[in-house]
C-alpha cells in the first residue's frame, strides 16, 4: 500500500481546550455550539475521562468496515488515507452504524432526508497536501498530522524515551487491521473507554469469506437441484406411463410404500 | 352462524382501528423523521423494523421455498395441497418486508439504488438482490392462481412448463438470502453477545428459517381452516409437524455443537438477561414444539399442532430480535420501540392477514387445483391418501 496520511493523538499532551472540535465545525460548516459527544453536527469532540482529555473521532481504518458493508458503496477509502462518504448514494440502511467496531457514524435523526455523518479527515484539504483542520488548530501539538509510518515511528520513540509516562501501546497501529488515527495514552486504554476487545484482524474478511463462496454455491446447487428434479420426476413419469399402459412394475416406487409403512408405524399406535 | 358474523365484524373493526393508528404513525414517521418517532439512536441504529419486520418476516416466509422444493423437486406429493398457501405466505411476507423497509430506510425513495450502485463486498447488497429477485420469482409462482380464477387455461399451462425452473431459482435465492441475513452479523464479533455471535450464523439462520417455514404453514392452515372452513387433511398437518420436528432437532444439534465448539456453554448458565432470553428462545422455539410433535396424540390433533407451530414461530421471532437487538444491547445501549414503531409493525401484520384472507376467499389457494405441477397425482396416491385419512379417524374421535 502506498504511504498514507494519518493523525497521531497524544493524550498526555492534550489540555482539553477544544480548539480541534471548534476548527472542525468551521471547516465542515457545522453549527458552532460545542457538544459533549459525537453527533450529526460534531465530527470530533473532547471528552473528560478522569484526569485526561480524550478526543473521539472516526479512526479511518486501513480496511474500513463501513466501506465493506455499505450496499451502495457510499463509503470510500481514499488513496491518501481518509474514509469519505457520498451522501447521494446512501439509502439510509444504517448498516455502517451497526457494523463500525468503534460505533462512530452518526445519523441525522431529525431530518426528513437524513444522511450519515462522521469525520472525513478533511479529505479535500488532505488531497491538496494541506493538514487537517484539527491538527492545524491544536496549540499543544496533541494532534499531529503526517505520514502514517512516520507517525508510528514517532509514537514508539516517545514511548521508549519516556516509558513511565506512556502506556506501552500505540492504539491504532494494529487494532482491527490498523487505523489512520493513532493514540498514545498515559494509562491503559481500557480505563479511557477505548474498546480493547477488537483484536488485530480486520473485520471485512469475516463477511467476504462467506460472500466469495456464492458463485460456486449457486452453480453447484443449481446443478444438483436440477439433477434431483430430473431424476425423481423422470422416475415418477415413467411409473405413470407404466400405470396407464397397464404394465406392472416389478418394484413399485419406494416412495408410496415408505409413506404407508411410516404411517402405520406412526399414527396407528 | 350469528356468532360467526359477530366475530367477523369484531375483527373487521379491529382491522380498521389498527390500520388507522398505523397510518397516523406512518404519516408522523415521514413528517417528523425517524428520531422523533422511533426509539432508534446513534447507539442503537437498528430496531424493531429490522429485527421483527425484516429479519423475522423473511424467515417466516421460508415455507414458500421449502414446500415447493419438497413437492416439485423431491416429488413428495402429500404436501401438494399446502404449496400454494405457503407460496402465498411467502409472496405476501416479502411484499410486507419491502413495505416495512420503506418505513425503516432513511431515504426510502432511493430503495432502487442497490440495482445501480453495487458494492460486491456488502452482504446487504446480496440480501437486497436476492430479495428483489425472489419477490419476482414468487410473483410468477403465484400468478397461476389468478389465471385459474380467470379461467385462462392456456396461461396456466404456459406457467406450468416453467415451474421447475422457478422452483429451483426460488430455492437458490432463498438459501442465499436466508443465510445472508445471518451473515450480516458476522461483522459485529465485538458487539453481539457470545450466545448468538458465531461464525456459523449463516447456517443457523438457514436451518431455523427452514423449520419455521413448516411451522408457519401449520399455523396458517389451522387458522384458515377455522376462519373459512377450508378443510385440510389432517395427515398433511401431521407430516408438516414431523418435518418441523426433524428440522428443529437438526437446528438444536447445530446450535449445541456450535456453542460447545466455541466454548459458549458457560454463558448459558450465567444469571444474565441474555441467558434468560436465550432459554426463552430455545424453550419456545425448539423444546416446546419438539415435545408437542413427539407426543402422538397431540401430533394427530390439529389444535395441538397449531400450538407447536405457534411456539416455533414465536421462538424464531425472539431469536431474530436477540441477534439484531437484545444480543447487542449490553454493548450498544438500551432500546425500546416507540408506539409508532409498534403500530406500523402491527399494521403490516394485519395487512398480511387481510390479504391472505382475501386471497383464500377469492382465489384457488387451498383445495384441489388444476395446476398440479409437473406430474399428475396418480390414482395410487389418491387411494393411499384416502387410506391414511381412514387410519386417522379413530385418533380424532378419541381426542374430541
Amino acid at each position: 500500500m502506498d504511504r498514507q496520511r494519518a493523525l497521531l493523538i497524544d493524550i498526555t499532551r492534550c489540555v482539553g481546550c477544544g480548539a480541534c472540535s471548534e476548527a472542525c465545525k468551521t471547516a465542515n460548516n457545522l453549527p458552532p455550539e460545542p457538544e459533549k459527544a459525537l453527533s450529526a453536527t460534531a465530527y470530533t469532540v473532547i471528552q473528560e475521562k478522569g484526569d485526561y482529555f480524550v478526543r473521539d473521532l472516526c479512526r479511518h481504518c486501513q480496511q474500513p468496515t463501513c466501506v465493506s458493508v455499505c450496499p451502495v458503496g457510499a463509503f470510500e477509502k481514499t488513496a491518501e488515507g481518509p474514509v469519505t462518504y457520498d451522501g447521494d448514494k446512501c439509502i439510509g440502511c444504517r448498516y455502517c452504524m451497526t457494523a463500525c467496531p468503534f460505533s462512530i457514524p452518526r445519523y441525522e435523526w431529525t431530518s426528513r432526508a437524513p444522511l450519515v455523518r462522521k469525520c472525513i479527515m478533511c479529505s479535500e484539504r488532505v488531497k491538496e497536501g494541506k493538514m487537517t483542520a484539527c491538527s492545524e488548530s491544536c496549540p499543544a501539538e496533541a494532534t499531529v498530522f503526517g505520514w502514517r509510518d512516520e507517525l508510528i515511528a514517532e509514537a514508539h520513540r516517545r514511548i521508549s524515551e519516556n516509558p513511565d509516562g506512556y502506556y506501552n501501546l500505540v492504539y491504532g497501529e494494529n487494532e482491527v487491521g490498523g487505523t489512520n488515527v493513532l493514540f498514545l495514552s498515559p494509562v491503559n486504554f481500557a480505563d479511557l473507554g477505548f474498546p480493547t476487545n477488537l483484536g488485530n484482524a480486520a473485520l471485512p474478511p469475516l463477511t467476504w469469506e462467506v460472500l466469495e463462496k456464492i458463485p460456486n454455491f449457486v452453480v453447484a446447487s443449481g446443478v444438483i437441484l436440477g439433477g434431483l428434479w430430473w431424476l425423481i420426476n423422470r422416475r415418477a413419469t415413467v411409473d405413470e406411463l407404466r400405470h396407464q399402459t397397464g404394465e406392472s412394475h416389478p418394484k413399485h416406487p419406494g416412495q408410496s410404500a415408505n409413506i404407508r409403512t411410516h404411517q402405520a408405524g406412526g399414527e396407528s399406535r | 352462524m350469528n356468532r360467526w358474523t359477530e366475530k367477523l365484524t369484531f375483527w373487521r373493526i379491529m382491522f380498521v382501528i389498527i390500520l388507522a393508528v398505523g397510518m397516523v404513525a406512518g404519516f408522523r414517521r415521514f413528517y417528523l423523521g425517524l428520531g422523533a418517532t422511533t426509539g432508534l439512536s446513534d447507539q442503537v441504529p437498528w430496531g424493531m423494523w429490522i429485527g421483527f419486520d425484516v429479519m423475522s418476516g423473511v424467515a417466516l416466509a421460508a415455507g414458500g421455498f421449502t414446500l415447493s422444493a419438497l413437492v416439485y423437486i423431491f416429488n413428495l406429493k402429500q404436501f401438494h395441497a399446502v404449496v400454494r398457501p405457503a407460496i402465498l405466505t411467502a409472496f405476501l411476507g416479502y411484499i410486507l418486508v419491502a413495505v416495512g423497509l420503506l418505513f425503516d430506510l432513511g431515504r426510502p425513495w432511493y430503495i432502487w439504488h442497490p440495482i445501480f450502485f453495487r458494492n460486491p463486498h456488502s452482504v446487504m447488497l446480496e440480501v437486497a438482490w436476492c430479495v428483489m429477485l425472489y419477490l419476482t420469482v414468487l410473483a410468477f409462482e403465484f400468478v397461476p392462481a389468478f389465471f385459474e380464477r380467470l379461467g385462462w387455461g392456456k396461461a396456466v399451462k404456459v406457467m406450468k412448463v416453467g415451474t421447475p425452473i422457478l422452483v429451483i431459482l426460488g430455492v437458490l435465492l432463498s438459501s442465499l438470502h436466508q443465510s445472508s441475513l445471518g451473515s450480516l452479523f458476522l461483522i459485529v464479533p465485538n458487539k453481539l453477545h457470545p450466545l448468538w455471535y458465531s461464525a456459523r450464523l449463516p447456517y443457523l439462520f438457514f436451518v431455523s428459517a427452514m423449520s419455521v417455514g413448516f411451522a408457519m404453514v401449520i399455523v396458517e392452515s389451522y387458522l384458515s381452516n377455522r376462519a373459512f372452513r377450508k378443510e385440510l387433511e389432517r395427515p398433511i398437518i401431521t407430516d408438516l409437524g414431523r418435518a418441523m420436528m426433524v428440522s428443529l432437532i437438526f437446528l438444536a444439534v447445530l446450535r449445541g455443537q456450535d456453542l460447545i465448539g466455541r466454548g459458549g456453554l458457560p454463558y448459558m448458565f450465567q444469571a444474565t438477561t441474555e441467558a434468560g432470553l436465550f432459554w426463552l428462545e430455545i424453550g419456545l422455539g425448539i423444546i416446546i414444539p419438539v415435545i408437542l410433535v413427539a407426543i402422538p396424540k397431540i401430533r394427530a390433533h390439529p389444535q395441538g399442532m397449531f400450538y407447536a407451530g405457534l411456539a416455533a414461530v414465536l421462538g424464531l421471532i425472539l431469536n431474530r430480535m436477540n441477534v439484531s437487538i437484545t444480543g447487542m444491547a449490553a454493548k450498544l445501549g438500551a432500546y425500546f420501540p416507540s408506539w409508532e414503531e409498534l403500530s406500523i409493525s402491527i399494521m403490516l401484520v394485519a395487512l398480511g392477514f387481510a390479504a391472505f384472507a382475501w386471497a383464500v376467499k377469492n382465489l384457488p389457494v387451498f383445495g384441489p387445483s388444476p395446476w398440479t405441477g409437473t406430474v399428475v397425482i396418480t390414482p395410487a396416491l389418491e387411494t393411499e391418501r384416502v387410506a391414511r385419512q381412514a387410519e386417522l379417524q379413530p385418533a380424532r374421535v378419541s381426542i374430541q
